[in-house]
C-alpha cells in the first residue's frame, strides 16, 4: 500500500507538534513585518530628504535579495560580528525583515491612496505629526490595504519551510527527519502539505472576515 | 475719467480717509512671493487686514486668491517676503538679533491663531460629526474629554446639527458636513477664520446653509475672516472689504458697494460682467 494509514498515525503527533513552531515563526514574523513594515513606511515619507532615500535603499535591497540568504546570513555571518542568534530566533528575524520590507510598501500606497485634504486638515487644525499619524492617518490606510498584507501573511507562512535549511524544527525539517529514518517520504511531504493547504485557506478565510467587518464599521 | 487714486501706506494698501484711529492688523502680507516652478502664483503680496474684519476675495481661476488662505496656513511655504499673523510674524522668528526661518514649533504656535475651512470639507470619515470637532481640542489643546465633548456639542448647535452629532461624514448631506467643518474649525477658538470656496462644491439648494452659518458666526464671534468666494451677493451685503485679484496681486480692492457699483479698473469690469452673465 502506498500511503500507510498505521504509520501516518504514529507520525501525526510530531508533526502537530512541528505545526506549532511552523505557526509560531509564522505569526511572530509576521507581527514583526507589520510594524516594521509601518516604521519603514512612515521614514519613507519622512521630510529629511537623506533619511527618505536611506530607508528607500534599505528597502530595495531586502527586497532584491533571496530569503534563503538572509536567513543564512543571521544564522551563519552574524556569528562571526560576535552577534550568536539561535535557529528559531533568526528565522523570526530573517522573514520579519524580508516581508517587512514587503509590507511597508503596502503601508506607502495605503498611506498615498488617502486624499490630500486629510493632511491639510491636520496641518488646518494644528495637529502634531504624531497625532495626525496615529488619530488620523493610519487608522484610516489600514482597513483598504488588509487584503494584501493577508497575502503577504499566507506568503511568508508559505516560505516558512526555508527555515528547515538551519535546522529549525519546523514542519519541513521534522518531515524530512522522519523521512530519513524510516525511508517513507509519501505520508510525512503530504501531510507537511495537506497542513499548509488547510492552514492557508483558514487564513483566507479569516482575512476575508477582518476585511468585512473592517469595511462595515 | 479715472477716479484719483486713493492715498495708500507704504504697504499699498488703500487707507479708508473715515478710519480715524489706526489698529495693529491682525494680518499682515509684506512682499510675499509664490512661484510653482517658472510661474509667479503670488507677487509681491501686500495685504493688511484689520482685526475682526471680513475680507472677500475674488478674482478669475488662477488668479493667485486660494493660495493667498494656502500661505496663511501654511499649507505651502513662501518663497519671499513675510507674513505676519496678530503682531507676529508666521515665516519667521527672532534670533539674534535678526529674523531667520521660523522653525516648525514656531510655526505651530503662531499658526494656533487661525482656522480653515475646505472647498471639500476633509472632515475625518472615520469620526462621528461629535469626533471630529473633539479630535483636536483634546490633541492640541489638552482639553478634556468631557470638556471637548461639551464645546463640540455646543458648536454643533449652533450649527444646527445638534441632532447629527453620532453620524458619520458620509451619512450627512454636503452642506451638513461642510458646517460639521465649520464647527470643528471654530472648536479650536480661532482669532482668524479662512474660508476658501466653502460652497463651491455644494449643491445649490445646500448653499444657503452654509452661508447663514458663516453670516451667524461672523456677526457673534469677534473673527478675522478671509474667504475667497464666488458668491458675489454674498461678498457684497457680509464683507467689509473685497480684494479683486488677478495674476497673483491685488488689482482692486475696497469696500463691496464700490467695488461691485463702480469698480476703477477694466479687468474688475470683465471679471464682474462674465461673474454676472453665468448666473
Amino acid at each position: 500500500m502506498l500511503f500507510d494509514l498505521h504509520y501516518t498515525a504514529t507520525i501525526l503527533p510530531l508533526l502537530a507538534q512541528a505545526s506549532l513552531v511552523t505557526l509560531k515563526a509564522t505569526l511572530l514574523g509576521f507581527l514583526l513585518a507589520t510594524t516594521l513594515g509601518l516604521a519603514l513606511a512612515i521614514l519613507r515619507m519622512a521630510p529629511s530628504r537623506w533619511l527618505r532615500w536611506s530607508v528607500t535603499g534599505l528597502v530595495e535591497f531586502i527586497r532584491s535579495t533571496p530569503l534563503l540568504i538572509q536567513i543564512f546570513f543571521l544564522y551563519f555571518v552574524l556569528p562571526e560580528a560576535g552577534i550568536n542568534l539561535d535557529a528559531l530566533t533568526a528565522g523570526v528575524l530573517a522573514l520579519g525583515l524580508h516581508y517587512g520590507a514587503y509590507c511597508s510598501e503596502v503601508y506607502r500606497a495605503g498611506f498615498e491612496g488617502l486624499p490630500k485634504g486629510q493632511w491639510e486638515a491636520c496641518t488646518a487644525l494644528n495637529m502634531s505629526p504624531l497625532a495626525t499619524w496615529k488619530n488620523i492617518i493610519i487608522p484610516q490606510a489600514i482597513p483598504p490595504i488588509v487584503p494584501a498584507l493577508g497575502n503577504y501573511l499566507v506568503a511568508l507562512f508559505k516560505e516558512t519551510p526555508l527555515l528547515s535549511a538551519i535546522a529549525v524544527l519546523e514542519l519541513m525539517q521534522t518531515a524530512k527527519i522522519l523521512g530519513s529514518e524510516s525511508f517513507r517520504y509519501v505520508e510525512p511531504i503530504t501531510l507537511v502539505g495537506l497542513f499548509f493547504l488547510v492552514f492557508s485557506l483558514v487564513s483566507a478565510f479569516l482575512i476575508r472576515w477582518v476585511e468585512r467587518y473592517l469595511n462595515h464599521r | 475719467m479715472n477716479a484719483p487714486p486713493a492715498p495708500t501706506l507704504a504697504s499699498g494698501v488703500p487707507t479708508d480717509p473715515h478710519d480715524e484711529k489706526k489698529t495693529e492688523p491682525m494680518i499682515r502680507f509684506q512682499g510675499v512671493g509664490k512661484r510653482y516652478g517658472d510661474v509667479k502664483v503670488i507677487d509681491a503680496l501686500d495685504l493688511e487686514v484689520a482685526p475682526n474684519e471680513k475680507v472677500a476675495i475674488i478674482g478669475p481661476s488662477g488668479s493667485g486668491k486660494t493660495t493667498v488662505l494656502r500661505l496663511l496656513m501654511t499649507l505651502e511655504s513662501i518663497d519671499d517676503g513675510a507674513i505676519w499673523v496678530d503682531g507676529e510674524s508666521l515665516t519667521h522668528m527672532p534670533r539674534d538679533g535678526g529674523l531667520v526661518r521660523a522653525d516648525k514649533q514656531h510655526v505651530r504656535r503662531v499658526r494656533s491663531n487661525i482656522g480653515m475651512v475646505f472647498q471639500h470639507f476633509n472632515l475625518f470619515p472615520h469620526m462621528t460629526a461629535l469626533q471630529n470637532c473633539m479630535e483636536a481640542p483634546i490633541n492640541v489643546l489638552g482639553l478634556t474629554k468631557p470638556d471637548a465633548e461639551q464645546r463640540a456639542g455646543e458648536l454643533l448647535k449652533m450649527v444646527g446639527l445638534e441632532s447629527k452629532v453620532g453620524n458619520y461624514p458620509r451619512q450627512l448631506s454636503g452642506g451638513q458636513q461642510q458646517r460639521v467643518a465649520i464647527a470643528r474649525a471654530l472648536a479650536m477658538r480661532p482669532k482668524v477664520m479662512l474660508f476658501d470656496e466653502v460652497t463651491s462644491a455644494l449643491d445649490p439648494e445646500l448653499v444657503g446653509e452654509v452661508l447663514d452659518v458663516i453670516r451667524r458666526i461672523g456677526t457673534e464671534h469677534n473673527l478675522t475672516m478671509l474667504m475667497v468666494t464666488h458668491q458675489m451677493g454674498f461678498a457684497k451685503e457680509f464683507a467689509d472689504r473685497v480684494c479683486f485679484f488677478c495674476g497673483g496681486k491685488i488689482a482692486e480692492q475696497g469696500r463691496p458697494e464700490k467695488l461691485f457699483g463702480a469698480p476703477e479698473q477694466e479687468r474688475t469690469r470683465r471679471f464682474l460682467r462674465a461673474v454676472l452673465e453665468a448666473g
